[in-house]
């Protein structure tokens, strides 16, 4: 443990990427099966221990340290596994067993329970330092935000071994952590895993953002970008999953998807779930707001199944029976998607239909004019592009509708986590009831974390802290002073909050340093804009 | 109700010690100031009298240019003020010339510590213990997360990077009084006897260090040398200039900063700092602690730092405390 957790602090003060790739292969090399494994899959977020939870970190010293100093040092630190490996209290006799091994507190929290957590954790706490306590807690809560993508790791495991990435990204998804035979077979020359028959996920394609660019329609086709989520559907084997973007197996959120699909395929598609809009010529898509209630959940209820319905729009075809048509050009797949969509239950599939126009003017005109809840935008793919992983220049692009802007005024500032914990950059801004000289006042609309620079931040934390008027805990009220012309997507009735309206994707456009508080917008400006 | 005696008076701009008629570390330009040491947020110019340690006087004058009004008080001394008021200069641990001021009128002992910590640091006078009635202190790092490690830990992480690295320097960021000539001292102890290179900003100071007794070793400026000159070696400069172009004529520095903020990680990343070394010249917080039980005073005031959770300490342990409303004493965030 005390080299894991040497390895986590080494990364989190590491900027550099070739510094991050050397830690880690260096790590790998070095460190024994199975604990390198668990290493590994620690820091590419691979591990859940159902029983340690943040909060279960925070049960733990509140029966240790007072709730005041707890949530001062906490609301300072900005990071709850941190300020609890600070203030963990030392044991009062020294601890004769040695730190665990990564592997034996993998084993540990593993076998813990919510009745035993309590108990449990602290005998493994009790053996390590500070260092050593911090890297346990994010270990067993997950999320180690150590700035390692997945994908850095596996660039590291391959520079390790002196192996090819691509084989280790395939051969990932099909094993499970510590990943034993993935090591044998770089670190000892053993024969690679057998997948053919694995319901594998494969790495998607992605696409930039079309910034001042214009294409050429008779190089492009034009499709609409949903605003559900990316899915990626796999059946081999006589199995089905549900990929997520990161590649995350959601099949069990998703049970409805997996009896739909029984033919062996590869496909790529957004999912929505059933809703009275429209969107698609053959089936309406609810707004996000409904797709929201069913992400994130482990099991579904009869229910929740009967009320949001999950279906997936596709757009492509990584492979149909047994076939790998990645390497075929856009045009190609589709057609072969097309006539693949016979064959599947249109309960649960529909095609992503092709935005016809006839030049780019005509197509900026067509995107300007959908307020459809379902569109995000556009996509624009290249017809002759091969289905590749990540991003590549010029083959796809996505071109998000213009955002809807109001005028709002800062009302409430907290600190931000992680990076920014010493500034107040999370804001809560509100429109008028009525006109402020007539009696109106400031209603809460939304949140916001980003749209500024660090510039910026550096300001609006000094406006924060030299126009505050009051402070409840972390929280600081301001002055009501500060104008932010607030970006957003879509706006939604909403019964959980105040002012009876959800903003969208809310960020800070503008800072209206100049605009006075009562020339910000009434909240009908945003009520005017609700499309539920 | 506060048993505070009235002779004593916090204003936002500093401590007013009515029948002397004078202020200790104001704020704002005064008739008579006490001031407790040369940190520009104790020490400003422009004050008609200043009662100092010789050492603080010789900071100030360095940085201020302010040698007219100057009345030095030795460690110890006693000087009897208008108003029946007798003042003690006490060490406080800090930097060079830091002092604790004893005030003591009407049979009451009030003891103003400025900033202090309580280990041992071979640049300045150890942190003298003055029981008394009211304890007015800093709380910088007033939080029970603060616990600076042993020195020479950080010490041996700045020296293993060093040696881990022979083709690169060791650039670290350290406050250009008392913090740059600690960190210089603590290696000279740990028997590190190289030239040690020193941003243009470091030199008067470290070069007054020298003239008031404290040996520094072998310090060469940065502008004088080349980048091969350099590597292997440690480079010490402002925290301000870590991140700067200046740090381009370096030899791939290896960036590190001397502060008791390293504690926490984010505070680190911020500045993009990759070798973070806890080293701070205030108390931490069981030092803070510490103090107030050996002190054992009938009242608590807190000047600046975290004043809430202290308080909070105060309460739980049945101590009295309050918190003064000073302003001016910045959050030592950047300087420590
Ligand atoms: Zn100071
Ligand atoms: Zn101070």
């Amino acid at each position: 443990m005390e080299q894991f957790a040497a390895l986590v602090d080494a990364l989190i003060y590491t900027r550099s990427r070739n510094g991050k790739l050397t830690l880690i292969a260096d790590y790998l090399r070095v460190t024994p099966d199975p604990d390198r494994g668990w290493a590994l899959a620690a820091l590419t977020d691979g591990l859940d221990f159902p029983a340690v939870k943040s909060s279960t970190i925070r049960n733990l010293l509140k029966d240790r340290v007072d709730p005041v100093l707890w949530s001062l040092s906490r609301d300072f630190v900005g990071d709850t596994a941190e300020t609890a490996s600070f203030l963990w209290p030392e044991p009062l006799r020294p601890v004769d067993a040695p730190p665990p091994t990564v592997s034996e507190a993998v084993a540990s929290l593993a076998a813990m329970t919510r009745a035993s957590v309590m108990a449990d954790l602290p005998r493994l706490l009790d053996r390590l330092d500070a260092k050593g306590r911090y890297a346990l807690f994010k270990l067993a809560t997950g999320g180690m935000r150590v700035g390692v993508s997945a994908r850095l790791a596996k660039v590291a495991f391959a520079q390790a071994f002196d192996v090819e990435v691509d084989k280790v990204e395939e051969l990932w998804h099909a094993l499970a952590p510590p990943y034993a035979e993935l090591f044998a077979w770089a670190a000892e020359g053993a024969a690679p895993p057998d997948t053919a028959n694995m319901p594998l996920f494969r790495p998607f394609m992605l696409a930039h953002p079309l910034e001042n660019t214009e294409v050429d329609l008779a190089d492009y086709v034009a499709e609409w970008k949903w605003d559900g989520i990316r899915v990626q559907l796999v059946h081999v084997g006589g199995e089905t999953r549900v990929y997520s973007r990161s590649g995350d197996d959601i099949s069990a959120t998703f049970p409805e998807l997996i009896d739909a699909l029984a033919i062996p395929a590869v496909l790529d598609g957004e999912l929505l779930v059933r809703g009275s809009h429209q969107g698609g010529e053959t089936g309406g898509a609810a707004s996000f707001n409904a797709l929201q209630q069913r992400l994130g959940r482990k099991t579904v209820s009869r229910k929740m199944l009967a009320e949001a319905p999950a279906f997936v729009r596709l757009y492509d075809a990584l492979a149909i029976g047994g076939d790998d048509l990645r390497a075929l050009p856009w045009s190609d797949r589709r057609a072969r998607l097309e006539a693949l969509m016979p064959r599947l239950p249109d309960s649960h599939f529909d095609l992503s239909q092709i935005v016809e126009a006839e030049n780019f003017a005509q197509l900026a005109q067509i995107r300007e004019g959908a307020r459809d809840e379902a569109i995000e935008g556009l996509m624009l793919k290249r017809r002759d592009s091969p289905y590749v992983a990540g991003r590549k220049t010029g083959l796809w692009y996505k071109w998000k509708r213009d955002p809807l802007l109001v005028d709002c005024v800062l009302m409430y500032a907290q600190r931000g986590s992680g990076k920014r914990s010493s500034f107040y950059s999370d804001y809560t801004f509100g429109c008028w009831t009525a006109d402020p000289d007539e009696g109106g006042e400031l209603l809460p609309v939304g949140k916001a974390y980003s749209g500024f620079t660090d510039e910026e931040l550096k300001k609006l934390d000094r406006h924060v802290r030299q126009n505050t008027v009051n402070r409840f805990g972390p929280v600081r009220e301001t002055d009501k002073s500060l104008v932010f012309e607030v970006a957003f997507d879509s706006v939604h009735a909403s019964k959980r909050h105040k002012s009876g309206l959800a903003m969208r994707f809310p960020r800070i456009h503008r800072i209206r340093w100049d605009k006075p508080a009562h020339e910000a917008d009434r909240i009908e400006a945003l009520l005017a804009l609700v499309r539920d | 109700m506060s048993s505070a005696p009235h002779w004593i008076q916090p204003h936002p701009q500093g401590i007013y010690v009515a029948p002397a008629d004078c202020w200790v570390d104001p704020s704002v330009a005064v008739e008579r100031a006490l001031v407790t040491h040369g940190h520009a947020d104790h020490a400003r110019g422009g004050h008609g009298e200043t009662l100092a340690t010789p050492e603080t006087l010789a900071i100030m004058d360095l940085r201020y240019n302010t040698r007219a009004g100057a009345v030095p008080v030795a460690y110890g001394e006693t000087l009897r003020l208008a108003g029946s008021v007798d003042a003690t200069y006490l060490p406080a641990g800090h930097v060079l010339g830091s002092a604790q001021i004893l005030l003591e009128h009407a049979g009451e002992r009030v003891v103003i510590t400025g900033d202090y910590k309580r280990r041992p640091d071979p640049t300045c006078a150890p942190f003298e213990l003055a029981p008394c009635d009211i304890f007015i202190t800093e709380a910088t790092f007033g939080l029970p997360i603060f616990t600076h490690p042993p020195i020479a830990e950080e010490i041996g992480k700045l020296l293993g990077a060093l040696a881990a690295n022979p083709e690169a320097c060791v650039l670290v960021g350290a406050y250009a009084l008392g913090k740059a000539q600690r960190v210089i001292a603590e290696l000279r102890a740990a028997g590190h006897h190289d030239p040690i290179y020193l941003h243009g900003a470091m030199e008067r100071m470290c070069r007054l260090y020298e003239e008031l007794g404290v040996p520094l070793g072998e310090l060469r400026l940065v502008a004088d040398h080349t980048k091969e000159d350099m590597r292997g070696a440690i480079v010490i400069c402002p925290p301000s200039a870590l991140n700067d172009r200046w740090s381009r004529r370096l030899p791939d520095p290896i960036t590190a900063m001397a502060s008791g903020w390293m504690r926490v990680r984010q505070r680190a990343r911020q500045r993009n700092v990759e070798l973070p070394l806890v080293i701070s010249d205030h108390a931490d917080w069981h030092e803070l602690t510490r103090t107030v039980e050996e002190v054992n005073p009938r009242e608590t005031w807190i000047t600046h730092g975290r004043e809430e959770a202290l308080l909070r300490w105060h309460e739980l342990h049945q101590r009295k405390a309050r918190a003064l409303a000073l302003v001016g004493y910045e959050d030592e965030d950047e300087d420590d």
